[in-house]
């Protein structure tokens, strides 16, 4: 059984392989043989789920090891699997929506001339996502992360004769890189401070650190989920990652790669736990960012930019809820597997209306659209309730029990993760009730495309609805098969600490003011975009607005701070490379040349010259010899 | 005298001591153990051999006989010393032989197996007949048609329209290399002295004989004779006076009286030994004909003229195999003689060695000739040598045997290649008609760049692993001073290597530049051992490394 963890990783590796490799005569099948391999993982997925499933609660780990890479005295780097609970999870996620987004890819990328190479990249990122959360030490889980990145860099850049396409795949390889430097650097204290990065030992060992070594460890673990899951201050690159195709949205940049920082804090629970500061630390990310992402996703009229600053948001509920600790790690991963459904089915919904409006991305150019495309319509809208927290959907109750948990950490702490939880709320609902209004409701406001082309909206293909339609169900009833009987924090709680949150707040007071903050959201937006037509053109709107829109400045940060700042160095750097060093290092190599010239001279061709100078140097060795038995 | 004493000690009590038996033992000639100088005696024998066959084969047949006998005499003392070495006698069976005036040992047999080989690809080149354009319907090599004659007279000009060519430079190097077979086993300064002129004489010869630029070459052998006679009269001077020290010639007759275990060896000269004075003048005169040979300076001044003068061919002979012996005899000197006086001449090498690097990585800057820089280049490499015969450790040896293997094979690829690039003047030795090579002939040009990155010492190369040995030994010994120097200087001479690979690879050919000439397969084979041996000690060195190592000890 151990053995079909490998074949998990394995066959969509082969399948990466096979079509980066295999070149143009497999254009006609590549698209069928890589979805067919992410459906084999998905079905050894799940029957690895099943045979968990048969086992005792404590007795649901599985390991498996391939070889070892660097075998040496102290120094032990295996290539080796784990499967417990909180893989399990993730392995389900990865493969089931990878499988749904492959097959989605078919029908949206078919006239595509470099499909293939799109569906290879897609199985090496499949290959690379499970490898990470498989991995059973954190040197073989970076090597995951660097995959993920690296797949992530190709399939932004996918469309990489687009100019914007190309700068936003380098700018999110560059931002992702300061996130694996503290990645990276964390793995090194670990070494140094446990003697092992492998999972098990290294969270046995926690406590035994110092507090200083532990919170650094944790803050470096935080940058590197900062870089992978948009966190501020690294969030940058998200909203310009939009460029690459819609499915790749849907896949690496909503459902699964950018929720692998929460992933990695939950795993590293141990170390966080024993850390207090690193996970105020971490709850504050959480927070800035929650509000942060649902401030951008109100302003942007692109349909692409606005989901992604709700997905910043969302993971920001999640990282959030990972740095309350034991109360949270479970909510934390309970909405990241809701938010992977609805979220995910919301992007396929956006690529749909895309599809179907000549590759359009501007709100203030849909309207009206639930009539062409109904199918989109009731799955995008399904979705659309599901984030919002609508009663009984999936996200009303992760989102609740990361709310009620946030009112749980207590004391003034409590009061303000809580405020701001229940403001993330509104807003998103806000948002979201924008989008959905903008898109398919209120007059038609259609324009042509750059070559002339009226649009002629319609609904998709089956390869492209069906997928909408089974992540439809997943947005509504995940998050009710989830509570149901508390199965899957009971599911977990072998794996992540468990505590129950003592909430100032009755449950039942949260999920009032949780409904009271939603219809708020919903109301405001109602009156805004509902109940008036919607612009064509944006209006200028407030500071707030404009700044919004401008990614509340973060470009503008970076640009002055980083880029600037930057370039000064290099070009000081460069200054003292060509006046200092190449200075000294020319002068050294003329003065030597000088002295060479010189030398050569005393070479004049003359033997009586030659035999004087071997005369005067008998002399003097001579008298050296002399001299040293003198001394 | 002492033969006597033990005699009578052992002669049974109170029986007379049986004179005539004793004085028939004193009598009786020395033995001589022909088999551990075989590999000597055959090449001095195939050297007389070729001197009949110069004599009375046709000057047709000479050609095919002499290279025939040549290759296959060497290749015979070259089994002759695997033999030795497989029997034992660089390791447990060392031994003096010829009454104590030879030692056959490790560093021996390794050194003689070195310049065999060197002799074998030698001859390989000396061969070569393809290079030269045919005159008037006959092959000609390197080697003038008529040496005799004066150059451009009417003789010349008769001798080469008869196609005539010299097949003495045969026999001519088999006996240099006789005489350098004998130089690092010489265990006594006579012979050393012997050894010496047997093997430089020959060369002095050898260097007059290019067919082009003869006046050139005629200088440089004039040049060569001069000042080799003035240094061997500073040798013999030495030797002289380390005689009158000791009152022996034996090293291990003077080791002795320099480690103060005999008074002295003659009680006649009782007089004059034990004067520290003699010992110090005659051992430094002694070693300066030596570095004269090695070509450290400031007894290097001969060394590129004459290596710009001779024939190609030769200067590549000559400069991996007389290093190669020279350093041999060097070694034994300072290993087996002198070591009782370490304090006194430690010193005095280190300076040798640290000028003779940077001066010889310096000077090679601003070189414009080809062989001028190799011969420049060949001054810094002796340097580098000698940081690691300052050593003064079983390391130490072994580290100079493995760079001198590895340096001669370097070396003779490097003139191998040398003799192909031709322009209507013959050999296109100018730097700056290299320009560009790379583009027209990017294999050779590549061949070449392989040598000049072993002579600068680049990892992958033989020169990275037989400079990091010399280091490594230097260094454990206490000569870090030198090995800085020693790697400063590395990085001088990286330079002027890497601007002829600029040269050939980045700059663009020039419109009448040389052409490559087309070797036939001695040359080919020639060039092909040395990147074989360059690239094999530098990617897998262990084996030889080890092989130097087990020869690293002297026999006393």
């Amino acid at each position: 059984m151990e053995s079909l963890i490998g074949l998990l990783v394995g066959a969509p590796l082969l399948g990466a392989a096979v079509l980066l490799v295999g070149g143009r005569r497999l254009d006609r099948v590549g698209h069928w043989l890589a979805s067919a391999l992410a459906a084999v993982s998905f079905v050894l997925g799940a029957v690895l789920f099943a045979e968990l499933l048969g086992r005792s609660t404590d007795d649901r780990t599985l390991h498996s090891h391939l070889f070892s890479w660097v075998p040496v005295e102290g120094f032990q780097a295996d290539v080796a699997f784990q499967l417990d609970q909180l893989s399990m999870v993730f392995v389900l996620l990865i493969t089931g929506v990878g499988t749904l987004i492959h097959l989605y890819s078919i029908g949206y990328m078919e006239h595509d001339e470099r499909r293939r190479r799109f569906f290879g990249y897609l199985n090496l990122f499949l290959a690379a996502m499970l490898l990470l959360v498989l991995a059973d030490n954190y040197l073989l889980l970076y090597v995951g992360w660097e995959g993920v990145g690296l797949a992530s860099y190709l399939l932004i850049g996918f469309w990489q004769h687009k100019p914007t396409a190309a700068a936003a795949a380098k700018k999110a390889f560059l931002v992702n890189r300061v996130g694996d430097a503290g990645l990276a650097i964390a793995i090194f204290l670990m070494f140094t401070t446990f003697g092992s990065f492998a999972i098990a030992p290294v969270a046995e060992a926690a406590g035994e650190a110092g507090q200083g070594t532990l919170t650094a460890i944790g803050l470096m673990l935080l940058l590197a989920a900062c870089g992978k899951s948009a966190q501020v201050p690294l969030q940058s690159w998200l909203g310009d990652a939009m460029e690459g195709p819609t499915p790749v949205s849907a896949l690496i940049h909503a459902a699964t790669m950018v929720t692998a920082g929460v992933y990695l804090i939950t795993r590293s629970g141990a170390l966080f736990n024993a850390a207090p500061d690193a996970q105020t630390v971490v709850v504050v990310v959480g927070a800035v960012t929650l509000l942060f992402g649902a401030l951008v996703g109100c302003a942007k009229d692109d349909i692409k930019k606005a989901l992604a600053g709700s997905t910043m948001s969302q993971i920001g509920y999640m990282i959030l809820a990972a740095g309350l600790g034991p109360i949270g790690y479970a909510f934390a991963i309970m909405h990241l597997v809701t938010h992977g459904f609805f979220k995910a089915g919301l992007f396929l919904g956006a690529g749909s209306v895309m599809h179907g409006m000549n590759d359009e991305v501007d709100m203030r150019r849909y309207g009206g659209l639930r009539k062409y495309m109904p199918v989109t319509f009731v799955t995008f809208g399904l979705g659309y309730l599901a984030i919002i927290g609508f009663p009984y959907l999936s996200g009303f109750f992760s989102k609740d029990q990361i709310i009620e948990a946030a009112f749980a950490k207590g004391g003034t702490q409590g009061w303000i993760l809580g405020a701001v939880t229940l403001l993330g709320a509104a807003i998103t609902a806000y948002y979201m009730t924008r989008v959905m209004l903008m898109t398919f409701f209120g007059e038609k406001r259609w324009k042509p495309d750059a070559e002339g082309n009226m649009p002629h909206p319609h609904e998709s293909p089956k390869t492209m609805t069906i997928p909408m339609v089974v992540l439809a169900f997943g947005s509504v009833f995940a998050g009710g098969l989830f509570k149901l009987n508390d199965s899957f924090v009971h599911w977990l709680e072998p794996v992540v600490s468990l505590e129950h949150g003592h909430s100032p707040v009755s449950a039942g007071t949260v999920t009032a003011a949780t409904i009271v903050a939603l219809v708020l959201g919903v109301g405001a937006a109602w009156l805004q975009y509902g109940r008036r037509p919607v612009p064509a053109e944006a209006p200028r709107g407030s500071l707030l607005t404009r700044a919004a829109r401008r990614d509340l400045l973060q470009d503008d940060f970076n640009h002055v701070v980083l880029v600037r700042g930057g370039e000064h160095l290099t070009r000081s750097l460069v200054y003292l490379d060509g006046k200092v060093v190449d200075g000294a290092v020319n002068g050294v190599a003329a003065g030597f040349g000088g002295l060479s010239g010189r030398l050569r001279r005393l070479q004049n061709g003359f033997a009586r010259s030659y035999a004087v100078s071997m005369f005067g140097g008998a002399a003097v060795l001579v008298a050296a010899t002399l001299l040293m038995r003198a001394v | 005298m002492s033969a006597v004493a033990i005699t009578s000690m052992h002669a049974p009590s109170g029986a007379v001591p049986n004179l005539w038996t004793l004085s028939a033992e004193k009598l009786e000639a020395p033995s001589i153990e022909y088999g551990k100088l075989s590999p000597v005696l055959i090449v001095l024998g195939v050297a007389a051999l070729g001197v009949l066959l110069e004599a009375f084969l046709p000057r047709k047949a000479r050609y095919t006989a002499q290279v025939f006998v040549s290759a296959l005499g060497l290749v015979a003392a070259f089994a002759a010393v695997i033999a030795l070495a497989a029997g034992g006698a660089a390791g447990t069976k060392a031994q003096l032989v010829g009454v104590g005036a030879l030692a056959v040992d490790g560093p021996t047999l390794f050194m003689q197996g070195v310049i065999l080989l060197t002799g074998v690809v030698a001859v390989l080149v000396f061969a070569e007949r393809k290079l030269e354009p045919a005159a008037h319907g006959s092959r000609v090599d390197s080697f003038a048609a008529q040496p005799a004659s004066v150059p451009g007279g009417e003789g010349e000009k008769e001798a080469t329209k008869a196609g005539w060519t010299t097949t003495e430079v045969f026999p001519l190097l088999l006996f240099a290399i006789g005489g350098m077979l004998l130089f690092p086993a010489a265990n006594d300064l006579l012979l050393l002295f012997i050894a010496l002129e047997v093997f430089s004489l020959p060369l002095y010869l050898l260097c007059a004989l290019a067919r082009r630029r003869r006046l050139l070459s005629q200088e440089a052998a004039v040049k060569y004779f001069l000042l080799g006679a003035f240094s061997s009269a500073f040798l013999l001077f030495g030797i002289a006076l380390l005689y009158g020290y000791a009152g022996t010639v034996t090293y291990s007759g003077i080791a002795r009286v320099v480690s103060g275990a005999d008074a002295t060896t003659d009680p006649v000269l009782a007089q004059t030994t034990g004067n520290d004075a003699l010992l110090l003048i005659g051992g430094a005169l002694v070693l300066m004909g030596l570095l004269f040979k090695v070509g450290a300076v400031p007894f290097h001044m001969w060394t590129p003229d004459v290596y710009q003068g001779a024939p190609t061919p030769v200067t590549g002979f000559m400069a991996a195999a007389t290093k190669v012996a020279a350093f041999g005899a060097l070694l034994r000197l300072l290993y087996v003689v002198l070591p009782g006086l370490a304090w006194d001449w430690r010193p005095v090498l280190w300076g040798v060695a640290i000028v003779t690097m940077v001066a010889g990585a310096i000077v090679a800057i601003t070189q414009t000739d080809i062989k001028r820089l190799l011969a420049y280049s060949s001054i810094a490499h002796a340097g580098f040598l000698l940081a690691g015969v300052v050593a003064l450790s079983e390391e130490g040896v072994s580290s100079v045997l493995f760079y001198l293997g590895a340096y001669s094979f370097v070396t003779l690829g490097a003139f191998a290649v040398v003799t192909l690039v031709r322009d209507a003047g013959g050999e296109a030795t100018h730097l700056s008609k290299w320009a560009g090579l790379g583009r027209r002939s990017p294999l050779l040009a590549a061949v070449f760049a392989l040598f000049l990155l072993a002579f600068a010492g680049i990892p992958l190369t033989s020169g990275f692993s037989g400079k990091f040995a010399v280091f490594k030994a230097a260094a454990e010994s206490g000569a870090g001073a030198l090995v800085v120097v020693g790697v400063a200087s590395s990085a001088i001479a990286a330079f002027f290597y890497l601007r002829v690979i600029v040269l050939m690879f980045f700059s663009e050919p020039k419109a009448d530049g040389p052409s490559v000439a087309v070797p036939s397969v001695l040359t080919s084979t020639a060039i092909a051992v040395g990147v074989a041996v360059t690239v094999v000690l530098g990617v897998a060195p262990q084996y030889f490394l080890d092989l130097a190592g087990s020869a690293g000890v002297f026999v006393r």
